[in-house]
């Protein structure tokens, strides 16, 4: 592999864990949206508040990776992105912006009307924007992104691969932490709880599976290159998808929601990287490769340092961070 | 609440920064990009709201550090329970000061697309630290945060350690970039196009050491003195406890050493200008045209003839403060191309009252020290004296974060007309989007918003704290949980 490849390795590893990590924070918020009332909705919102609050900010740094490697690596293909998806893009920061902010705030917010306030500006803000990074990427994938000039500032993102993109991000993002927020509860003693959040997840895997497997027909007209790639190298990741996310419901439908953690990450870890298999070596599909995008050799050199060190310091602290959370959630549930 | 009204004080900060800058922009804008002043203004809001946050995500660690390691290691309940009730502040403030920062990691590229694109590979590098930096940062935050009565109470305090070295290293790296714009190094231009680019020479240029050093001191000023006027407030009202005399100490200590250091590393950063930025110095000092020696120009503006008036003029002081030397002249205007100048008296103005606002906030620290080793105890809110220096400590928080936003406006400002000194003009990285226009809007009423939302929050913890409420549970949970004395306890985590 060139250096140019490796570094978009290193690249697209972080847009996983992006999708997963991240993912699941995003998702969560969906279940906090549909909890229902103020009373009957304070234990889906409990639950929520409990599972991300120790790891959503350390989760939402793999966005800042990807923009920095991004940027330093493939500045060539970052600028034109900039320019043209400005919209989505600046929606997309927004949403994070209040979400973020909303859900620091509900914590110690003083009455029940604040908190429900603040609550809903989490739950909304965590729904819509995968959508809008969704759609991001739609559009770099339908070949809307020129690398010269500006692209339509508008039709770039709103246009079948870019709504297809943001439909299967929020459906993923919600999927996965469905899982997640089931796996946790089931481990709790509240078992009503474990019972109606299964339910739930169960709707949006089928629902989403739906729009995954709907959204692969329009692109063979709409995103050639794309449906070109998904149909033959990145088949196999396709088919993968689809098996883990069908493995993954059923897993939920017998109750073992444990193990449907695992095959949901691989689901959506599949989906993701059958993007970036399907449309390699493009970076900018139709427009720029990987290898014309690249910087100087110097820094992509320079960068990987940053990388090893990234994988040497951040991994094992995440790592321990991911994992005492889940030991204090164990103890808290006896 | 001091802290709080700091927070709104800053907001004023911004509302007449961002009047300023429109006015000095206007005079240049007939031919530049329609994305231009847009980006500008939308960079100094982002840019000076989520310095402030930065700030405390940069020294509160430390100071809580501080404070905690007393609560373990001395036994001691007050302190652990001012620990306790800071760790919660900060969590409020690392939220929104890591989602104000992802802001400014998305307008690098959306605003400046023009810098991004040409020099993404040449000051990229330092970014990437800086998101390692973060990242271990924020790991440890959610550590510290959720490990409240679940750790080892020492092993439970060692997650600030690399809390606030991330902070450290992550500073130094924005300020690489930033002292990268101002001396730009490591990349060579040959026919119009960048090559033989050199990251690490970029990332460690010569400036970034002074810049970040005095940017570091001023993180422990803002917080230190943030933090110490809200007790100083609370003494003010009558609240003479040991629990406000350390809340107010500990802070102060940081923050003195800070103010007294602060003139020492301002002085050595502004010596190299002469060299480096000569048209920056020109505008900080008001030098209109060229003498020897050269005076200290306090006050004044230029106005539309380049003249110099209402000014006060010490004689010598210029030549000695800026150049070292009893004769050698301060760099003049009239030695630029009209095109090459910043806007002179915005960067005058604020690099003067930087100085002023750092002058008033050293002699506060001196006094204090001073008054202590007489044994005059300025906390004592009885005597008149002691309330009037209580008084003036509740505004030193507004002072050292007002001292920071115009120390970045100079800088910043006084950069002007270039991104990247010498190198890249700031039209030319603008994009050409006139829409900007709204995204600026909504990005005002969002901030604004938040800055609402924080103090409200921040307020509201106060009030309960007051009341007795140490564990200020969650609307969201209706006390399921039985027994639980610390709110710890009722936020399991994942
Ligand atoms: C609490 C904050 C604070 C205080 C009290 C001071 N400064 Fe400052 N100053 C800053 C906070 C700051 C800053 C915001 O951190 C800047 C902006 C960029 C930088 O690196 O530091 C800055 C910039 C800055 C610059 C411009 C550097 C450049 O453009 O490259 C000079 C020459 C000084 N300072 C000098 C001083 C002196 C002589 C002070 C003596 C009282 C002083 N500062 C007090
Ligand atoms: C170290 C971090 C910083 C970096 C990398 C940085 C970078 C930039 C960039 C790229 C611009 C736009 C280009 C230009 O106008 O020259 C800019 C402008 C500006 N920044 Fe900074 N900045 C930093 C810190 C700050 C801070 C903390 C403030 C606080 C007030 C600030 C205030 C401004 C202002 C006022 C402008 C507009 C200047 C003008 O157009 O007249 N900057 N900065
Ligand atoms: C002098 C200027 C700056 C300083 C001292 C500074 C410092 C910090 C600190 C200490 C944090 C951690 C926030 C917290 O936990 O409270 C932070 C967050 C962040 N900053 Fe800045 N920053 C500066 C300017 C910038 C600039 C110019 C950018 C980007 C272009 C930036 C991007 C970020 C990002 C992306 C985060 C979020 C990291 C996270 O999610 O934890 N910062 N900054």
């Amino acid at each position: 592999m060139s250096l140019e490849v490796v570094v978009a390795a290193a690249l697209f590893a972080g847009v996983l864990f992006y999708a997963v990590l991240g993912g699941a924070d995003f998702g969560s918020g969906f279940y906090d949206l549909t909890a229902g009332g103020s009373r009957s909705g304070a234990r889906i919102r409990r639950q929520v508040d409990h599972s991300i609050g120790p790891v959503w900010e350390a989760n939402h740094v793999w966005l800042i990776y990807v923009l920095v490697v991004w940027w330093t690596a493939f500045p060539s293909a970052y600028e034109p992105v900039m320019r043209t998806l400005i919209v989505p893009l600046f929606l997309a920061v927004g949403g994070i912006v209040l979400r973020g902010s909303a859900f620091a705030f509900r914590k110690y917010a003083e009455s029940l009307a604040l908190a429900r306030f603040f609550g809903v500006v989490f739950a909304v803000s965590s729904v819509i924007t995968p959508f809008f990074l969704g759609a991001v990427a739609g559009a770099i994938a339908s070949g809307r992104v020129p690398a010269e000039g500006r692209g339509d500032l508008w039709a770039s993102w709103l246009n079948p691969t870019s709504v297809i993109g943001g439909l299967v991000a929020i459906g993923t993002c919600a999927f996965l932490a469905g899982v997640f927020l089931v796996a946790d509860a089931t481990r709790g003693p509240d078992a009503d709880l474990a019972a109606s959040l299964r339910r739930r997840v169960l709707a949006v895997g089928i629902g989403t599976g739906a729009i995954v497997l709907a959204g692969l027909i329009p692109l063979h007209d709409d995103a050639p290159t794309l449906w070109y790639g998904l149909t033959h190298r990145a088949l196999p990741l396709v088919i993968a998808s689809a098996v883990l996310g069908a493995a993954t419901l059923v897993l939920l439908w017998v109750r073992r929601p444990g193990i449907a953690r695992f095959t949901a990450v691989g689901a959506v870890a599949a989906v993701v990287s059958g993007w970036g298999m399907g449309q390699y070596p493009w970076f900018l599909v139709d427009e720029i490769t990987i290898t014309d995008a690249a910087g100087a050799t110097a820094t992509l050199e320079a960068l990987l340092v940053a990388v090893g060190l990234a994988a040497a310091l951040v991994g094992p602290s995440l790592g321990y961070l991911l994992h005492t959370a889940q030991k204090w959630s164990a103890e808290d549930a006896h | 609440m001091p802290l709080l009204d700091t927070v709104v004080g800053s907001l004023d900060v911004h509302a007449s920064l961002t009047a300023l800058t429109s006015l000095t922009a206007d005079a240049s804008s007939t031919a530049d990009p329609a994305g231009l002043l847009p980006a500008r203004q939308q960079m100094a809001l982002s840019l000076g709201w989520h310095i402030i946050l930065a700030c405390f995500g940069v020294a509160f660690p430390t100071i809580i550090l501080a404070m905690h390691w007393r609560g373990v290691y001395r036994e001691d309940a007050d302190a652990m329970r001012l620990a306790r009730r800071w760790s919660k502040v900060s969590a409020v403030l690392f939220a929104i000061g890591a989602v104000s920062g992802t802001v400014l990691s998305f307008e690098m590229g959306l605003l400046w697309p023009g810098l991004m694109g040409t020099f993404g590979d040449v000051l990229g590098l330092p970014f990437a630290f800086e998101g390692l930096a973060f990242f271990l940062e924020a790991i440890f935050i959610g550590l510290y945060l959720y490990g409240w009565d679940r750790m080892k109470p020492k092993v439970h305090l060692l997650m600030l350690v690399p809390m606030a070295i991330t902070g450290v290293v992550g500073t130094f790296c924005v300020l690489a970039v930033n002292a990268w714009m101002n001396e730009p190094t490591g990349f060579d231009i040959v026919d119009g196009e960048v090559t033989n680019i050199q990251p690490w020479a970029a990332f460690f240029n010569d400036r970034v050491w002074l810049q970040f050093g005095h940017m570091w001191v001023a993180t422990f000023m803002v917080a230190g003195f943030c933090i110490a006027a809200v007790y100083a407030v609370g003494m003010l009202k009558g609240r003479r406890d040991r629990h406000h005399r350390l809340g107010f100490i500990v802070p102060f200590v940081f923050a003195s050493v800070a103010a007294i250091s602060q003139p020492v590393v301002g002085h050595f950063l502004g010596a190299e200008l002469a060299e480096i930025q000569p048209s920056k110095l020109a505008a900080m000092e008001l030098a209109t045209t060229s003498e020897s020696p050269s005076p200290m120009t306090l006050g004044g503006y230029v106005n539309s003839d380049g003249e110099k008036v209402g000014a006060i003029e010490i004689p010598y002081l210029g030549s000695i403060i800026a150049m070292e030397s009893l004769s050698e002249p301060v760099p003049s205007l009239d030695e630029f191309a009209e095109e090459d100048l910043p806007p002179v008296n915005l960067t005058h103005w604020s690099f003067q009252i930087m100085i002023g606002l750092g002058m008033l906030l050293m002699g506060l620290a001196l006094i204090f020290w001073f008054a202590r080793w007489r044994k005059w105890d300025l906390l004592d809110a009885d005597r008149a004296t002691s309330r009037w220096f209580l008084r003036i400590m509740a505004f030193s928080g507004i002072a050292a974060i007002a001292a920071m936003e115009t120390g970045w406006i100079t800088t910043e400002v006084g950069r002007q007309p270039w991104i990247v000194y010498g190198v890249m003009r700031t039209p030319e990285a603008a994009g050409d989007n006139s829409g900007l226009w709204w995204l600026y809007w909504i990005t005002v009423v969002v901030y604004t918003l938040m800055t609402i939302g924080a103090i409200v929050v921040l307020r509201s913890m106060a009030k309960r704290w007051r009341r007795g409420d140490e564990s200020l549970p969650s609307p969201y949970g209706p006390e399921l949980e039985t027994g639980s004395a610390t709110d710890a306890a009722q936020e399991p985590a994942r």
